[in-house]
């Protein structure tokens, strides 16, 4: 039963958290500089996600298979394969490299 | 927060005429030619299959199915619902769990504010639309520069993800190990290649690359000195900074005014010009 209670405050925190996000005044994204500074975040974001899919490890980093994903996939981005294509990619590099034992 | 700077790209060149004419909610044959939704359909499976690793390692970890599929429906953010039942199986206490996963989930309240400003979503709709503002959905929908093509993205991968991650969870919690681990399958793989994928078209200019890079860098050495999810928010904090002082001087290269979909999905595009 603690349990519970620890899984619904972390949900009812999760939820308050992307909410209060809609709550912040458009007026302030209205404002061109923080209009430049949203483009910049998301490419931080994404890089950092990727990046931290490829490469983390809870609070270590991990030379795996996922690096075999990642290079698939810029390859396949390289050649401007679409998007589901990429995605297939990844998966079947680091399913691949697993098969053969590395990561 | 895109829409304004996105207004004019309403009717591009590349695409004849404006896509939102022809593409309407409502046209559900036109549906499944837009590239958003087939970012957001691709993404929802990619993603939603690997709620069976959740499911999975949740059982495993001592959680009952409700327990699973409580945190699968109600936090619905997979890096903190893997940090939630990581730091119970590690031995740590539900408030170490609970503030593990609420650090995890910090950003979906900058993609919050993201999805907002690009969205405009109603009063009401918002209440619905928070729960979906995830990584995915959000990227599926800052990747399209149109703002129906914009909305079309956020909500086939926030609905699909939401659908197939909850279906799986309860596949993965039921079936438990039976599958075999779902990185066999390299749907962990899946996951890298959808974000370099998101994040591949706005890497056009020094600027972005140098964004990209400075931010990847800046992650890669959080991580082994702050909790898992924290080092997406320094590289946030990073980017927000480089914003601050690149405005000032240089204020080109960062719109995404570059469309991601042009070139590779530009067989469809030119089916639907015209009509």
């Amino acid at each position: 039963m603690n349990l519970w209670f620890w899984i619904l405050a972390a949900c009812v925190l999760a939820y308050g958290t992307k909410l209060a996000g809609y709550f912040v005044p458009r007026s302030l994204l209205k404002n061109p500089r923080t209009m430049h500074i949203a483009g910049t975040m998301t490419i931080g974001l994404l890089a950092s996600l990727t990046v931290v899919n490829a490469l983390g490890s809870g609070q270590a980093l991990a030379l795996d298979a996922r690096i075999g994903a990642l290079a698939a996939a810029a390859i396949a981005l390289w050649l401007r394969a679409p998007f589901l294509v990429v995605v297939i990619a990844g998966a079947a590099a680091a399913a691949g490299l697993r098969l053969l034992g590395w990561g | 927060m895109f829409n304004i700077l996105n207004a004019r790209c309403g009717c591009r060149p590349e695409l004849g005429r404006c896509a939102g004419l022809w593409l309407h909610e409502g046209m559900p044959q036109k549906l499944l030619e837009s590239p958003a939704v087939k970012v957001g359909i691709s993404i929802s499976i990619a993603t939603g299959l690997y709620g069976i690793s959740f499911g999975a390692l949740s059982a495993a970890s001592g959680f009952d199915f409700w327990q699973t599929m409580a945190l699968s429906l109600l936090m619905f953010s997979g890096g903190s619902q893997f940090a939630f039942i990581g730091v119970v199986a590690g031995g740590g206490s539900g408030v170490a769990a609970m503030t593990a996963a609420a650090l995890l989930g910090l950003r979906n309240g900058i993609y919050g504010m993201q999805m907002n400003a690009l969205l405009m979503p109603g009063r009401k709709l918002k209440y619905l639309q928070a729960q979906l503002s995830i990584d995915e959905s959000t990227a599926t929908a800052s990747g399209q520069s149109e703002p129906g093509e914009q909305k079309r993205g956020f909500w086939t991968a926030g609905i699909g993800i939401y659908v197939l991650w909850n279906l799986f969870t309860a596949v993965g919690a039921l079936a438990g190990n039976a599958l075999g681990d779902p990185k066999q399958w390299g749907l962990d793989g899946a996951a890298v290649a959808a974000f370099l994928a998101l994040l591949w078209p706005r890497l056009k200019g020094r600027e972005p690359w140098a964004i990209a890079v400075a931010c990847a860098a800046a992650t890669l050495l959080a991580v082994p000195f702050v909790p898992p999810g924290v080092p997406i928010l320094v590289a946030a904090a990073v980017a927000g900074v480089f914003g601050w002082l690149s405005h000032a001087r240089n204020d080109e290269g960062l719109e995404p005014d570059i469309d991601p979909y042009a070139n590779r999905h530009g067989e469809h595009r030119s089916e639907g010009e015209g009509k």
